[in-house]
């Protein structure tokens, strides 16, 4: 094992530790997509919901209830000073990149697979379309990580960090959001899934992922200097 | 010492812009289906592309300043940024109007061009609270640098979705540039973008060298151990030396 993976380990394990025993973001993330699947209900005066309304209120809900989760990255480095036990340490910086964009990772796929089953139960005839959906969320979490990890770790040492990571991050995940809706639509369509350009979506959605990735792993080094 | 210059490229710009307009009037031919009004593309159109191109020059003043750590670099990133978002502006407002003009409303989704156009000016408008969050100054250069890295790879990404959004292809009124265009049309429209691209680097050089004044001027009264009226200079940007 490298040290760089060794440190990767560690920091994604003490984070997933502390997650699960003080659970500070998932529960709210989950509570937050249910309630606003309930104000859509409303919103929008429907029982049914399919095609482009059906991605559109998935979407903006897990994007929203994603910026929950990425407000509270990397909330507790700032505050009990893991930022400079990181920057003493002999490692590579860019494995806290790493290991928090995995955490993220993490944490939207868990939101997910408690509450897409949810948006199923209140506003899908059948559940026909969740298999292929998995792979469009999977591709825009792994997008959102990686936004959401470089933006959070720049917006928490500024003075209006709650304020400053979704506006900067919202328009930033426009692309992944065209591309995430734009896969989803079809598969949600009110006739059964249907795979209308999914193909060249779903390579959208990849070469997003892969452009962030590799720029936050690129930058992450400038953003710890001190 | 950025002054140097300032004053024969002001009147590089001004020729250039006199030119391009008088071309605009007198030359270039009317428009068998918009008449008079399709005149606004030698406007909108260069602005358009000097402002990306511009928001991209900022992206890549940004890398120098990451990779030398030279403050200069992060204030030509700025300056950058700063006068293409002001072009966005103005290609926005010009944009509306062809629209309003040309299909009847005064906006348009189902053009991909302008919508992207409206994504990217909303992500460089973020620049500016994101800079001015930031209290400590090597820090704010630092991460705005990051910022014009990042949104400047956003800007193709993201043209690229909103292109593959429309499900049908708006007619376009204009073959691409080198598509239908007349001769005397095309001549036009490159001396409108070579004059409005002047007019960006002039309007970047004067305000590098206005902020580059005001620092000595600072510098000078600090040395003279007199404050600044009015708390001296403006908060979000950065010091040139």
């Amino acid at each position: 094992m490298t040290p760089s993976r060794t440190a990767y380990l560690t920091i994604l394990a003490k984070d997933l530790r502390a997650e699960l025993r003080t659970l500070q973001s998932l529960p709210a993330m989950a509570l937050f997509a249910t309630t606003t699947f309930v104000i859509f209900r409303f919103g929008l005066d429907r029982t049914e919901l399919s095609g482009s309304l059906a991605a559109g209120v998935l979407w903006a809900t897990l994007l929203f209830a994603a910026l929950l989760g990425v407000n509270r990255l990397f909330v507790a480095e700032r505050e009990e000073g893991g930022f400079d036990a990181i920057r003493l340490a002999p490692i590579d910086r860019s494995a806290l990149f790493a290991a928090k964009a995995t955490a993220l990772f993490a944490y939207l796929a868990v939101l997910e697979l408690v509450v897409v089953p949810i948006f199923a139960l209140f506003f899908l005839g059948s559940a026909a379309a969740l298999g292929p959906l998995v792979a469009v969320l999977l591709l825009a979490d792994l997008g959102l990580a990686a936004t959401g990890t470089l933006i959070s770790s720049m917006a928490v040492h500024s003075r209006a960090r709650d304020l400053l990571g979704p506006l900067v991050l919202l328009p930033l995940v426009v692309p992944l959001m065209i591309a995430a809706t734009g896969a989803s639509e079809p598969l949600l369509a009110a006739g059964g899934p249907g795979y209308h350009r999914f193909g060249s979506w779903l390579a959208v959605l990849s070469l997003y992922d892969l452009i962030f990735l590799l720029l936050g792993w690129a930058v992450f080094d400038f953003l710890l200097e001190d | 010492m950025y002054g140097k210059g300032l004053r024969p490229l002001s009147i590089a710009t001004v020729v250039g812009i006199a030119a391009a307009l008088s071309l605009v009037f007198f030359y270039a031919p009317l428009d068998a289906d918009q008449g008079f009004i399709q005149k606004i593309f030698y406007l909108h159109v260069p602005l358009a592309i000097t402002a990306l191109v511009g928001f991209i020059v900022g992206g890549v003043f940004a890398i120098a300043h990451l990779r030398s750590g030279n403050r200069k670099w992060d204030a030509y990133s700025y300056v950058s940024i700063h006068m293409s978002v002001i072009f966005g502006v103005a290609v926005l407002i010009t944009g509306s109007i062809w629209a309003k003009a040309s299909w009847g409303h005064w906006w348009v989704w189902d053009e991909p061009t302008l919508v992207s156009f409206l994504i990217v000016f909303l992500m460089y408008a973020t620049y500016y609270p994101f800079r001015y969050a930031i209290e400590d100054p090597e820090r704010q250069a630092r991460y705005a640098s990051v910022f014009a890295v990042t949104a400047g790879a956003f800007v193709p990404l993201n043209f690229m979705a909103v292109r593959m959004a429309q499900s049908l292809v708006h007619p376009r009124v204009f073959a691409t540039a080198n598509g239908g265009l007349p001769g005397s049309m095309m001549f036009t429209f490159l001396v409108c973008l070579a004059a409005t691209a002047l007019l960006w680097v002039t309007l970047v050089k004067l305000e590098l060298t206005a902020k580059s004044t005001s620092g000595q001027l600072k510098r000078l009264r600090r040395a003279l151990d007199a404050p600044a009226p009015g708390g001296g200079g403006s908060r979000i940007a950065p010091e040139v030396s």
